[in-house]
């Protein structure tokens, strides 16, 4: 027979460790997250293959928009040279960007990246992009970035994706070690 | 089979006996009230701390309705100049007024939810009555229960604090009862965010420890007899309560946790640069802030199912109904979060299933309402005070439960988003809903809590200027979000300047019956007649009622035992 303070302490417990729970729910919820999104494609993420092959040209064209963004932290002139490709879908395509230091020290910048609309993310796939690493440029230095990527022809057999007729894909390259600028 | 009723007889020994006895035995003034351990001085407490945070609460919402009397920016500059001096400062430049705006609604809303709605409906009311209606001697951790007290005023006083210190553009934190990334991370450097976010975790501690109290008390200290199927209704609505803020207030722990070392230490939770994502942060907001709203409101549809049926003087309809309507509101409340974040850019699916999880909660809901007027229907009604309070609470609840399903469509929302209708829509809910609940909970146990009756007269002008003041105040909100009015913007065209005029003398109707309702308080707590043990007759069926008014300092040393034979 249990008495009443110990059956209390059980019960206080046993919630003690939902809360406790709920916490590390709270904290895994960052990696379940960014799973989440690069699994699904949610919120326009983009798919990576890195060394993948495309799959082939099936005859449809798809236009492809490009942008580009700079972080007012970071001292970089960046844009695309096309603006705008109409490429096959299932082909496998080359974009590039262009990117210059404007200052006098070296700077080392990263890029994020997605697609609008977003429900085109999951048939997005980059075979090589720039934005998987950091980039570092010299004084003054231009380079040119390429992007290789294709359109998965899974797009059109997907009720919700199969009538877009233009993917734009965005970049914003944001400064590296750089101090935060909250408080 | 519902019935919650005891026979007095089993417990007549506990109460009007000699005053020598030791259930009558208190404390002296500074361990009673500062070192106290007693569930119902501790409620006290609770309520008192609610009534102080509800005046600060309501006199910002006052400046806020200043100042959007008419168009045009005239007082914000002056009231940021005035913050200034009190720190040695200059005086504050426009941007700084503006700033301030976002502190008086971050402040409000913060206040009203975590200090005043949620202390009075859950501490006060549910420390009080809980352990009465379940007949308890106290509840199960009474020290815990004084911590939990005793955390809220220096959370308090530091998200008053936090206004007083640099928080960005201008002294304060300005970033909105949600803290939303970036604004509340790179966007308001200084000290003041910080401070906003300490409060945030202490009032969440103090909610946590209170709720692991309920739970443990509810479960395991019931009468011989009451089962969980014949709990009062409030009982219900505060265990429900008690689990929704055990699994929610963790989430707003840790993201508002993340937001602080994203400001202070580097981490990059909702930080693009670093790899992050702002809208995480939305996500575990809202998976908190949903349940978070049916915390403030459920234990308020607990007190009202107890004053309806009183006052219809029958069973309340469909008990089980009732419990469970609030269970399965509770449940559902955990899968609609993204209904508040129809904008970011989610896929149509997406909407899709968040606008269909969102209308299923108007079944349970529905529940509630239709039960309540079955309750009434052919019940033999008396209209006192809280009952006028519960019927204003249905009829207000069920306005804003309207516009909250036209709120729930994915679609009408993309057009809805952050405009005054959503104003309109959750104050419907909260601050005429959860509001006229508590009113409706404090004059009927009024008696019960002081032993001194309330004036009826005083509180039924209370009860009419507050409910023409606040219908005033808020119905016209309603056109102004449909014509495109932002929340969250201090100025507007001239076209809503009628409106918004006309919401500003709803705020001035509102505040006469708030002096009504001090004037009331004083008066009957001073000079009011005693109150006799049940002041409201056979409606009034519950534990609370069989004890004294006000009920001795321990009660229910032998415990009552509720009877399986008694017949409604």
């Amino acid at each position: 027979m249990t008495t009443l303070a110990q059956k209390n302490g059980r019960t206080a417990l046993i919630a003690a460790a939902v809360v406790a729970a709920m916490v590390g729910l709270a904290y895994a919820s960052v990696p379940l997250y960014r799973i989440f999104c690069q699994v699904t494609g949610f919120g326009g993420t983009t798919q990576m293959k890195v060394g993948g092959e495309a799959p082939g040209a099936v005859g449809r064209l798809i236009s492809v928009r490009f942008d580009a963004n700079v972080s007012p932290a970071l001292s970089w002139e960046f844009k695309p040279v096309d603006t705008h490709r109409r490429v096959a879908i299932g082909a496998r395509n080359i974009a590039l960007y262009t990117a210059r230091n404007r200052t006098d020290r070296p700077l080392v910048g990263t890029a994020t990246f997605n697609v609008t609309p977003t429900q085109a993310g999951q048939y997005f796939t980059k075979v090589q992009c720039f934005c998987f690493t950091e980039q570092r440029l010299e004084p003054g230095q231009e380079v040119r970035m390429p992007v290789v990527y294709y359109v998965d022809p899974a797009i059109l057999d997907d009720p919700n994706a199969r009538d877009i007729s233009e993917i734009t894909l965005s970049y914003t390259f944001y400064p590296v070690d750089q101090p935060q600028s909250g408080s | 089979m519902t019935d919650t009723t005891a026979h007095a007889t089993h417990f007549e020994a506990d109460h009007g006996h000699d005053a020598h006895h030791d259930a009558d035995h208190k404390p002296g003034f500074f361990a009673r009230w500062f070192m106290s351990t007693n569930h119902k001085d501790i409620g006290t407490l609770y309520l008192i701390f609610a009534i102080v945070a509800g005046i600060i609460g309501g006199a910002i919402s006052g400046l806020m309705r200043w100042e959007l009397a008419e168009p045009g920016i005239q007082h914000l500059q002056g009231w940021a100049t005035f913050v200034n001096s009190l720190t040695g400062g200059t005086e504050a430049t426009f941007d700084e007024g503006l700033h301030m705006w976002n502190v008086l609604i971050s402040a409000h809303g913060l206040i009203m939810v975590f200090f005043m709605v949620m202390p009075a409906m859950i501490g006060g009311f549910g420390n009080w009555f809980v352990p009465l209606m379940i007949g308890a001697p106290d509840m199960a951790f009474p020290r815990m229960n004084n911590i939990s007290f005793w955390l809220l005023p220096p959370a308090f006083i530091l998200l008053l604090g936090s206004s007083f210190v640099p928080g960005g553009t201008g002294h304060g934190a300005g970033v909105g009862w949600t803290v939303y990334a970036p604004l509340s991370t790179s966007g308001s450097v200084g000290p003041s965010v910080d401070m906003a976010i300490f409060a945030l975790h202490l009032a969440g501690a103090s909610s946590i420890l209170g709720a692991i109290n309920f739970i443990t008390t509810i479960f395991n200290m019931r009468a011989p007899g009451m089962t969980l199927h014949k709990m009062p209704l409030f009982v219900w609505s505060v265990l429900v309560t008690a689990f929704l803020l055990l699994l929610a207030l963790p989430v707003l722990a840790g993201a508002i946790t993340m937001l602080l070392t994203d400001r202070n230490f580097g981490t990059h939770f909702f930080d693009a640069a670093g790899g992050g994502d702002p809208v995480l942060y939305q996500h575990l907001f809202w998976f908190f802030g949903h349940p978070e709203v049916y915390i403030m409101i459920l234990p308020g549809f607990g007190m009202v199912s107890q004053v309806v049926a009183t006052f219809s003087r029958k069973p309340v309809f469909g008990y089980l109904g009732m419990a469970y309507a609030m269970v399965a509101i509770g449940v559902i409340g955990f899968v609609v979060w993204a209904h508040h974040m129809f904008t970011v850019g989610m896929d149509v699916n997406t909407k899709m299933y968040f606008t269909a999880a969102t209308m299923v909660i108007a079944v349970p809901t529905g529940i509630k309402i239709f039960s309540w007027i079955a309750t009434m229907w052919g019940g033999s009604l008396t209209f006192e005070t809280p009952m006028l309070w519960a019927l204003g609470f249905i009829f207000m609840f069920t306005v804003g439960g309207v516009t909250g399903v036209v709120l729930a469509n994915g679609g009408v929302d993309t057009v809805m988003h952050d405009t005054y209708y959503v104003v309109a829509h959750f104050h419907y809910v909260l601050s005429l809903g959860a509001v006229f609940s508590l009113f409706a909970g404090w004059y009927y146990w009024f008696g019960k809590m002081w032993g001194k009756q309330y004036n009826e007269f005083l509180g039924k002008v209370h009860f009419w200027l507050f409910f023409i003041g606040v219908n005033v105040l808020f119905f016209p909100m309603h056109f102004l979000g449909l014509d495109g009015f932002q929340r969250r913007v201090p100025d507007y065209t001239p076209a809503f300047a009628d409106w918004n005029h006309l919401a500003s003398m709803g705020y001035l109707i509102m505040l006469a019956g708030m002096v009504v309702f001090f004037v009331n308080t004083i008066i009957s707590l001073a000079a009011g007649k005693k109150a006799p043990d049940n002041p409201w007759g056979e409606g009034a069926t519950t534990l609370e009622w069989t004890l004294s008014s006000p009920p001795p300092f321990h009660q229910f040393e032998t415990l009552p035992v509720i009877d399986d034979d008694k017949h409604h």
